[in-house]
């Protein structure tokens, strides 16, 4: 029965214009253009959007949450990538 | 709209941290931070997960069958386009929550198998019968009401994508509760017989809707789990004293009465203490044996039985045209 499960899609929705498209949540649909139509009806009943994108979910490659540490924890001692990291005299106001 | 009996009979037990993820595990709930599809998760956790959210989901879209029934007979236009919205909402909500329920690895029509097949649960309330236009009233005042007391601590779950269908189911709620409340007004402004209509309402939902919180905590053996792993955040009892505090003042705005004799204000405690709760009514309809149960299951049986051609013949319509496309380039 499952091989006959309509796939999955991640849908993506851009609330208004000027602004990224964002996770919204997931749904099933025979093909891409019934999951966008879907994902209007679903996502979209209270104008939460005026662009959709939806990406079928097995073409998404996502990082190994085992490798967190590896690839995330270096950065935390690069504090000099941030402004704050940096005093100024006070003369200089705002820079 | 609504989830319930996350803790009846069959539920799992808390068990010992035995290896070094289930210690780590173990420390972020305590740390109160959300756990995510792909993390270690215990075995026991992942499927209490599964049971909750798809009984909910089920009872998201069982729920639709009592107000689906009165979408042709709502008595204007208004109330027509309001009640397909309410509906429309709760099928959504299925949806979420379905969703929600396949990152934990399972699919989506295995879980519609168990409840077509008897073996899953959705909330007793959906096994009782909307008799007239006042019970669309009452349902969304009561039902509704009852289910955003129990919904709001679910958007602090502990797992992730559950945590954040219900933020957005909260979001889209309120306005569930507020219309019924509307249909319970005007009804009750309107004449003796419309509001005898009203009252006729609650004295049938009342005791459904004040079980529809589970079993009372000292029989809750399961709780304990649930509790402790940050799925569940505030126990039956309260959740339904809560309830009953906020919803007598509104019937007494409404001019109605709520049917238990033994209703009365406890200043001592500063609740209302209510009567007994008919223990064996809330299992029969859990276990299946309420009054429209077999109706239920039978109507959704049916809908996915007859709707089965056109999921295939889409499946088979994408496939065609990706093998075309696949030929052409």
């Amino acid at each position: 029965m499952s091989n006959n499960e309509w796939p999955l899609w991640e849908v993506f929705i851009r609330s208004k214009q000027g602004l990224d498209h964002r996770h919204v949540g997931s749904l099933h649909a025979a093909d891409a253009k019934q999951a966008v139509q879907m994902a209007r009806d679903v996502y979209t009943r209270r104008m939460e959007g005026v662009s959709i994108w939806v990406v079928a979910s097995e073409a998404i490659t996502a990082s190994d949450p085992d490798d967190k540490a590896e690839l995330f924890e270096p950065m935390a001692d690069k504090v000099y990538r941030h402004p704050t990291f940096y005093k100024l005299p006070k003369e200089v106001e705002h820079m | 709209m609504y989830t319930q009996a996350m803790d009846i009979p069959g539920g799992p037990k808390a068990v010992a941290p035995g290896s070094p993820e289930e210690a780590a595990f173990n420390a972020r709930i305590a740390r109160d931070e959300k756990i995510e599809p792909r993390d270690w998760m215990p075995e026991a956790y992942r499927k209490t997960l599964v049971r909750q959210i798809s009984q909910h989901a089920h009872s998201e879209v069982v729920g639709m069958l009592p107000e689906g029934n009165w979408i042709t007979r709502a008595p204007s236009l208004k109330r027509k386009a309001i009640l397909m919205a309410k509906v429309q909402d709760e099928g959504g909500h299925g949806l979420y929550l379905y969703a929600a329920a396949e990152t934990l690895g399972v699919s989506r029509d295995d879980l519609i198998d168990a409840l077509h097949a008897g073996k899953a649960k959705y909330s007793s309330i959906f096994n009782y019968a909307a008799l007239s236009w006042a019970d669309m009233g009452a349902i969304g005042w009561l039902v509704d009401g009852a289910a955003i007391m129990n919904q709001i601590p679910l958007c602090r779950c502990s797992y992730g994508p559950y945590a954040r269908a219900m933020i957005r189911i909260c979001k889209e709620e309120s306005f569930h509760q507020r219309q019924g409340f509307d249909i319970m007004l005007a009804l009750c402004r309107g004449t003796p017989a419309q509001k005898q209509m009203a009252q006729d309402a609650l004295d049938r939902w009342w005791w459904p809707v004040v079980q529809m919180f589970g079993p009372p905590d000292a029989d809750s053996v399961h709780s304990g789990a649930t509790m402790a792993w940050g799925i569940k955040r505030i126990s039956n009892d309260d959740l339904r004293q809560k309830f009953i505090d906020a919803t007598v003042p509104q019937a007494e705005l409404l001019g109605l009465t709520i049917p238990d004799p033994h209703l009365k204000w406890n200043g001592e405690r500063g609740h209302y203490d209510i009567g007994p709760i008919d223990w064996d009514e809330f299992w029969r309809a859990v276990g299946g044996d309420g009054p429209c149960s077999r109706e239920r299951i039978a109507t959704r049986v049916r809908a996915q039985e007859e709707g089965a051609w056109v999921r295939e013949a889409a499946l088979a319509h994408a496939r065609k045209q990706a093998a075309r496309a696949r030929k052409a380039a």
